[in-house]
């Protein structure tokens, strides 16, 4: 199997692990899919996935307005807002 | 003359017969548990945050609303939350920095029908990061002891309601469980827990891990008090649309007639893949099955032959859903931000690196990767199916057997460290739990004996929307059996 690119992994999910961390995680990571690959062992052809255990439809309800929206209670927990805008750094200069 | 006092192990129907009959007011018996909690709870650490003044005050409301003879079997009783349900205006940390200043700004659905009822939140226990792990080792709010050898752990995710359950800080807890996270804690704990099918309870403001897995539960001492927390718990949730709409009337009664011996005793399988090579527990296991065959119960042997491809596919379905539900947490709208972000992307990867701890980092990228470009079919699709193969080999043995009997965990309650190191062994904790969640299934585990001083549990599989053929053989059990009556010598009542 060819080594987990585990920077690649990293930039996907937005995390920075340090020298030792990626050195910890690759380890973990390369058994943790050799465990998973004996999923490969069974045959599995024509057989339909199965999502949801219990694979319900979603419902319909009626087209009504059933919720309020309180930007400033949702809001009272945020980093940083202002004028009921969530805060960032710059991004366009 | 003296009231008689509650003990920290009393019943949920006997408590609330105190309450009505004035032997005891809420106040009072909220006092004796904030007490205990007060007392006993700096050596487990089993609770976050407890909610003294909010549970006093809760308290109070319930005094009048038996006064006025408004009550429910709940109103009055003191209860504890573990912290991923959401809580209006109280702190909700998921056990995780990155929610460690997280005040929810609105209830869970069972928070919320909890409360309606009249029960009295203590608090919010501890549990493993966004609830991932088997030991409770993974919170940022410190390790959680097990009562019976606090040097051990309590099982996990939900080891701070198992904790403080079996320690008498609170006579009944809510948990989650994805993969086992209530079922393996009751069985280190010595506890009665409950998985309910999936879709029997909402989900509605429980923080996300794998919402195809991820079902509310109880812990308690007896199968009643379960029985008496699930009527109010279940029920279909127009906030919840997995939740389901098939209605249980026998549920939704059982906290007024708690579940008795079942009418026809039921025909029980034993899969031979749960027991081959068991060593611990064998003997308990087989002292169990003879007090049920004792009962009228018959016992057949089947097969659940894609057993062992549970924890692998449970690893990849439950990590690709949690790297998916955990993309939310990126430091702008609530949760942990960085100091200085020095641009977009840095406060999105600073924040996320600071917040989670590493056993979630490990479980976003295996998701990742089983998520990523030319390894989707390979695993995440695969998993999928043989999630398929799992569910079909239950279907299949329920229509020869109503229940299945097995062992909780392939161990009791290891030293705290031993498996820290090592993922792999870690998540081989969950062998006998992960198959029932991928189906979709209920399942509960009950105390059943012990082994070197440390609780043993067996598990209980029922049928989707089974719970009272599992409740009812439960209380056939331990109508038969003490072993829920025995608590930890450490916590005296």
């Amino acid at each position: 199997m060819a080594a987990i690119d585990i920077a690649h992994l990293c930039r996907l999910a937005q995390l920075a692990l340090d020298d030792a961390e990626t050195r910890a995680v690759q380890g973990d990571l390369a058994r943790i899919i050799a465990m998973v690959d004996q999923m490969q062992a069974v045959d599995t052809s024509g057989i339909e996935p199965l999502a949801h255990p219990l694979e319900g439809v979603q419902r319909l309800r009626p087209d009504l307005v059933t919720e309020t929206v309180e930007p400033a209670r949702y809001q009272s927990i945020a980093p940083a807002v202002e004028d009921g805008l969530y805060l960032v750094p710059r991004v366009v200069e | 003359m003296s009231t008689p006092e509650p003990t920290a192990f009393t019943p949920l129907a006997a408590l609330a017969r105190g309450l009505r009959e004035r032997r005891w007011s809420s106040r009072e018996l909220t006092r004796h548990f904030l007490d205990r909690i007060a007392r006993h709870d700096g050596a487990l650490r089993s609770f976050i945050t407890v909610t003294e003044e909010r549970a006093l005050a809760q308290a109070d409301a319930a005094d009048r609303r038996l006064a006025a003879g408004a009550a429910t079997p709940l109103t009055g009783i003191p209860i504890a939350h573990k912290d991923l349900f959401c809580t209006d205006g109280v702190l909700t940390t998921c056990g995780s920095r990155m929610l460690a200043n997280f005040t929810a700004p609105y209830d869970a659905t069972v928070v919320a029908r909890l409360d309606a009822a009249g029960a009295v939140t203590l608090g919010k226990t501890n549990m493993d990061e966004f609830a991932m792990g088997s030991s409770n080792e993974n919170s940022w709010f410190g390790p959680v002891g097990n009562p019976w050898d606090p040097t051990r752990v309590p099982g996990g995710s939900s080891g701070g309601s198992a904790a403080a359950v079996a320690a008498g800080l609170a006579p009944v807890a809510t948990g989650t469980d994805t993969g086992g996270s209530i079922r393996q804690p009751a069985a280190f704990c010595g506890l009665a827990g409950i998985k309910p099918t999936y879709g029997r309870v909402s989900r509605y403001g429980m923080v996300a891990f794998a919402s195809s897995l991820d079902q509310a539960g109880v812990f308690g001492h007896d199968v009643a008090d379960l029985a008496a927390m699930l009527a109010f718990m279940c029920g279909h949730d127009p906030l919840d649309s997995t939740s389901s709409d098939v209605p249980d009337p026998w549920l939704m009664q059982a906290a007024d007639t708690p579940p008795a011996a079942p009418a026809r005793a039921p025909v029980i399988g034993l899969p031979r893949e749960y027991f081959s090579g068991l060593g611990t527990g064998a003997d308990a296991l087989d002292a169990a099955r003879r007090v049920l065959e004792a009962a009228g119960c018959r016992f057949r042997d089947i097969s659940l032959p894609h057993s062992p491809m549970a924890i692998p596919a449970y690893y990849i379905i439950a990590g690709a859903e949690a790297s998916t539900n955990l993309s939310r947490y990126d430091g702008v709208r609530f949760g942990h931000r960085c100091e200085n972000p020095q641009n977009l992307e840095d406060l999105y990867r600073r924040s996320r690196t600071e917040g989670f701890g590493m056993e979630v980092k490990r479980r976003i990228l295996t998701g990742t990767y089983a998520l990523s470009v030319g390894y989707f079919d390979a695993y995440y699709v695969k998993a999928q199916q043989l999630r398929r193969l799992i569910q079909n080999d239950f279907l299949a043995a329920f229509a020869d057997v109503d229940l299945i009997l097995t062992p909780t965990a392939p161990g009791v309650a290891f030293p705290r460290g031993d498996l820290a190191d090592d993922p792999i062994a870690m998540y081989q904790q969950d062998i006998f739990t992960v198959p029932a969640s991928l189906a979709g299934l209920p399942a509960m585990s009950l105390p059943c004996g012990f082994h070197a001083g440390l609780p043993l549990g067996l598990q209980l599989i029922g049928p989707h929307f089974g719970e009272r053929a599992l409740l009812e053989t439960g209380a056939l059990f331990q109508r038969d059996t003490d072993w829920h009556r025995r608590h930890p010598e450490g916590f005296p009542a």
